[in-house]
């Protein structure tokens, strides 16, 4: 591991190399890393520099109110936090997760399935495929989403459209793309009209085969330089998430399942309503970001990785045939119990988006979600927990309210800040291994970038405006001497500026 | 069937003047004739909302920004790849040019109506100077809407 780079010990004479902002990430994240006279990298740490403060926004507010707001924490993943927060509202209206209708159930799944979907292929078109198809220090020009469109014209075109499918799946579901209110406290809202069910149809076979066709470009990708792609920004962890009780990959419902780095089993199907007593987080001086871990293994060895590499990795089998075809041959390319490629994030991702498009067929094939047995409702509780494994990894919403409904504490752990630690250490492995001893160039500091965006990192929520900061890369000496300074223009132009 | 015109405002509700884009929709929905107006909204530009263009006559896009001179500024859109390409949240010229490489020709006439916003905080409600801004920007909205053509249009920019 690389931990040893997360702090230098002499930190004078070290020249400041900042990358900021981190771009194709969600929101404001930066990179410094500190160099010695030959260039050889002494520290290097990801910063998280926006405090979000989300229990602040969700604390007294009547908890009814909650599936809704709480879609604005994150205009990358609405649903999520939407699913999530029901899921805790569920208790407090007395209703666990076993006693939820069954349209109701099968509906959220279905909604749920549309956003895994719509955001991987985000991801992985718009965010990540320039990297993987032109090359990870190619010409700045090429590393967008025009030039894949321009050399790949049906890849680009794919990705639009499998967006656009899963956002179809949204908009269905819940009556609206954004700010819809599908999941209530105790069931859903509405169930599927068979007009709805009929228009979802019309295009799911197309999607099936395009999200296979992915996972044959990512795995052809991966495999066309193995020992680059296994290696860049890899590192040995823990993996944590949800699975079904018999161990099938799970998105929506399930129990924690933890596994070493060996592949051996920390603890499974773990009541995620008591996850207070196994995680803990860890608050350091220079960053936003808290780092969880698990108690049982100590700050120092806890830590883990979430998200599709942490759930492929962990589950014994996925419950769809072309998913978990592609799951054995994912397994079976390092030959080893658990893949710790970070590259292998893209991988699964795809594979995830194959499972979701094949779930979403066989639930429109379901009568049940287009059932008006909707609600239910039992004891009133002042306490609700809600977990579940959002596209980047398994998300925590633990709420408590008082006699009049009102939140009194709210506490949120998302899924990016369980891979703040995994993160810092893949970008010192890079920083270490591809980095050190190198004149530092715009295309050499893509690596970094390469790195944290594997994670596909939420570093912030829904919030934009016009005319942003073009990117930055200055080196500063110890004394704060400006000595290079780089900036990306908005048109793709880098100029060099001396200090 | 698509309606001829289509509103797109963008932003995020709960993050103070970042909901001037959806709050100006809401305006029109309640003062104005929909009859050939669709209404869209989202948190941020992607690149699905190139598909979104798709057999439109005339595209209103509505954000807050704080790089407007004035309450708001109006101006037509070119297809442009610009930075916005390498974010989550795309420019409403980059969505045009994937429109363009997605469908092969140029995208129907495109305006960007922005408005002035300074505060952008979770939380947070609209500030009051953009409250004025915003107020200015319905009563644009509403004139533009009474001649609904790329022509007429063309005679607001900078206005």
């Amino acid at each position: 591991m690389y931990e040893h780079l997360e702090t230098a010990e002499q930190t004078e004479n070290l020249k400041r190399v900042v990358v900021d902002p981190v771009s194709r990430v969600e929101g404001h994240g930066k990179v410094t890393l500190l160099l010695d006279e030959n260039n050889k990298v002494q520290q290097a740490r990801l910063h998280i520099v926006e405090f979000r403060g989300f229990e602040r926004f969700i604390q007294g507010r009547p908890y009814w109110e909650l599936p809704v707001l709480v879609q604005r924490l994150c205009g990358i993943c609405p649903v999520s936090h939407h699913l999530a927060a029901a899921k805790a509202i569920d208790q407090l209206v007395g209703i666990d997760p076993e006693n939820l209708p069954v349209s109701a159930d099968k509906l959220r799944r279905l909604l749920h399935f549309g956003q895994v979907m719509q955001s991987h292929a985000l991801h992985f078109f718009h965010l990540s495929s320039p990297d993987l198809l032109f090359g990870f220090e190619s010409d700045i020009g090429k590393r967008n989403i025009i030039a894949v469109l321009t050399d790949y014209p049906d890849i680009g075109l794919q990705g639009v459209k499998l967006r656009k499918y899963g956002q179809e799946v949204i908009r269905m579901v819940s009556g609206k793309r954004i700010h819809g209110t599908g999941a209530i406290a105790g069931g859903m809202n509405k169930s599927l009209t068979k007009v709805e069910r009929d228009y979802l149809l019309e295009d799911i076979d197309q999607m099936i085969t395009w999200a296979a066709d992915s996972v044959a470009l990512i795995k052809k990708v991966h495999c066309s330089n193995l020992p680059y792609y296994d290696d860049f920004a890899t590192i040995r962890t823990n993996y944590l998430g949800l699975t079904k009780p018999d161990g099938a990959l799970e998105l929506y419902h399930g129990g924690i399942r933890a596994k070493n780095v060996e592949g051996e089993t920390i603890l499974d199907h773990f009541d995620y309503c008591r996850y207070n007593d196994i995680i803990h987080e860890e608050v350091r001086s220079w960053t936003y970001m808290k780092f969880p871990y698990l108690l049982s293994l100590g700050k120092e060895d806890g830590w883990y990785r979430v998200g599709p590499l942490a759930r492929v990795n962990n589950c014994d089998y996925i419950n769809t045939p072309l998913a978990e075809a592609a799951r054995v041959e994912f397994k079976e390319h390092t030959g080893e119990a658990m893949v710790h490629s970070t590259l292998a994030f893209h991988w699964t991702r795809l594979i995830e988006v194959l499972h979701c498009a094949e779930s979403i067929k066989e639930l429109l094939h379901d009568p049940d979600i287009m059932g008006h047995d909707l609600v239910a409702q039992g004891e009133r509780r002042f306490e609700g927990i809600g977990v579940i494994e959002a596209p980047r990894g398994t998300l925590f919403h633990h709420y408590q309210v008082d006699e009049n409904d009102i939140v009194t504490k709210a506490n949120l752990i998302v899924s990016t800040t369980s891979n703040n630690m995994a993160m810092n250490e893949s970008v010192r492995q890079v920083a270490a291994e591809y980095l050190s001893g190198r004149e530092l160039t715009e295309p050499l500091l893509n690596n970094l970038e390469v790195a944290i965006r594997a994670y596909d990192p939420c570093l912030s929520c829904a919030t934009h405006a016009v005319g942003k900061m073009p990117l930055q890369l200055e080196l500063v000496d110890a004394k704060g001497q400006l000595i290079d300074k780089l900036i990306k223009h908005s048109d793709g132009q880098i100029d060099r500026l001396d200090g | 069937m698509v309606k001829p015109v289509l509103l797109f405002g963008y932003g995020n509700l709960s993050r103070g003047d970042d909901a001037l884009g959806p709050l100006l929709l809401e305006y029109v929905e309640s003062h104005c004739d929909l009859t050939d107006i669709d209404l869209l909204t989202d948190f941020q530009l992607q690149i699905e909302h190139a598909l979104d263009l798709e057999n439109r006559q005339l595209v209103l896009f509505i954000d807050a920004s704080v790089a407007c001179v004035s309450a708001f500024d109006f101006s037509e859109l070119t297809p442009a790849k610009d930075d916005s390409y390498t974010t989550h949240a795309m420019s409403p010229s980059a969505v045009l040019a994937v429109y363009q490489s997605i469908k092969k020709q140029s995208p129907p006439p495109c305006f960007l109506l922005a408005i002035k916003g300074e505060s952008f905080e979770l939380g947070e409600g609209v500030s009051a100077n953009a409250q004025n801004n915003f107020a200015a920007a319905c009563q644009f909205v509403e004139r533009l809407l009474d001649s609904p053509s790329p022509d007429a249009w063309r005679n607001f920019i900078n206005v």
